[in-house]
């Protein structure tokens, strides 16, 4: 687990195997490259990430793939301090 | 996320490691822990709370609202090779059912302990009968399952 940057800097969190800026790499003369874009479907690979954790006291990082040969439950909500 | 908290014990026994993610900061992940949900749950909550605040996680799991800002309630499943086997997404109002996610671990695990012969009929519980499908099954499901028993 990688350390967390010190201070004020906002982290967030990054899918893996994708770059950064799309379209920085296109240049004119190149066939538009056809946006390769992960979308998550069952029966389908789980997109890979990384990203900032709270957990048991402390502050660390999570990548989904170094739990690959567990069973995983990935739960999304809309946010904290709402009331369901 | 209390209601997962409370049941991570169950999901752990079965060999189930739990994330949540949101479009919070791990610094608000803490707040909420150490100031509400510590209230609703013994000890906290277990798991990693994933922050996700550009919602690109979101994004690739398709449930990230770009009008509001946020992410939806989407549940995935993952087996240990990685593969998504389940998705439920729900608007923000309505919360999930923990034990149907329970359940349908459970079920993925029958499947997969059978390398595939096994498949879990509707309704299907810890217990009840398996169907082997094959040529045997085409026309005879009536025989082994029926939707009300």
């Amino acid at each position: 687990m990688a350390d967390q940057p010190k201070g004020c800097a906002r982290v967030t969190g990054a899918v893996l195997g994708e770059p950064a800026t799309p379209d920085a790499v296109a240049t004119p003369d190149e066939q538009p490259v056809k946006e390769k874009k992960m979308t998550a479907t069952v029966g389908k690979k789980a997109p890979d990430f990384n990203a900032p954790a709270y957990y048991n006291g402390s502050f660390t990082n999570v990548q989904l793939s170094d739990h690959f040969g567990k069973w995983i439950l990935l739960c999304f909500y809309p946010g904290d301090f709402t009331f369901v | 996320m209390s209601a997962v908290a409370d049941k991570y014990q169950e999901l752990k026994d079965l060999g189930c490691e739990v994330f949540s993610v949101s479009v919070d900061s791990h610094f608000v992940h803490k707040m909420w822990n150490d100031h509400e949900l510590v209230k609703m749950v013994d000890g906290g909550v277990p798991f990693h709370m994933l922050s996700d605040q550009a919602g690109n996680i979101g994004r690739a799991y398709g449930i990230y609202d770009e009008t509001q800002g946020i992410e939806l309630r989407g549940r995935f499943i993952i087996d240990p090779d990685g593969v998504i086997q389940a998705m439920e997404l729900l608007t923000p109002p309505v919360g999930r059912k923990i034990a149907e996610t329970i359940r349908q671990v459970q079920a993925f695990q029958v499947v997969r302990a059978s390398g595939g012969a096994e498949a879990t009929p509707a309704g299907w519980m810890p217990g009840d009968p398996v169907l082997r499908p094959g040529p045997h099954l085409v026309g005879n499901v009536w025989k082994e399952w029926k939707p009300n028993e």
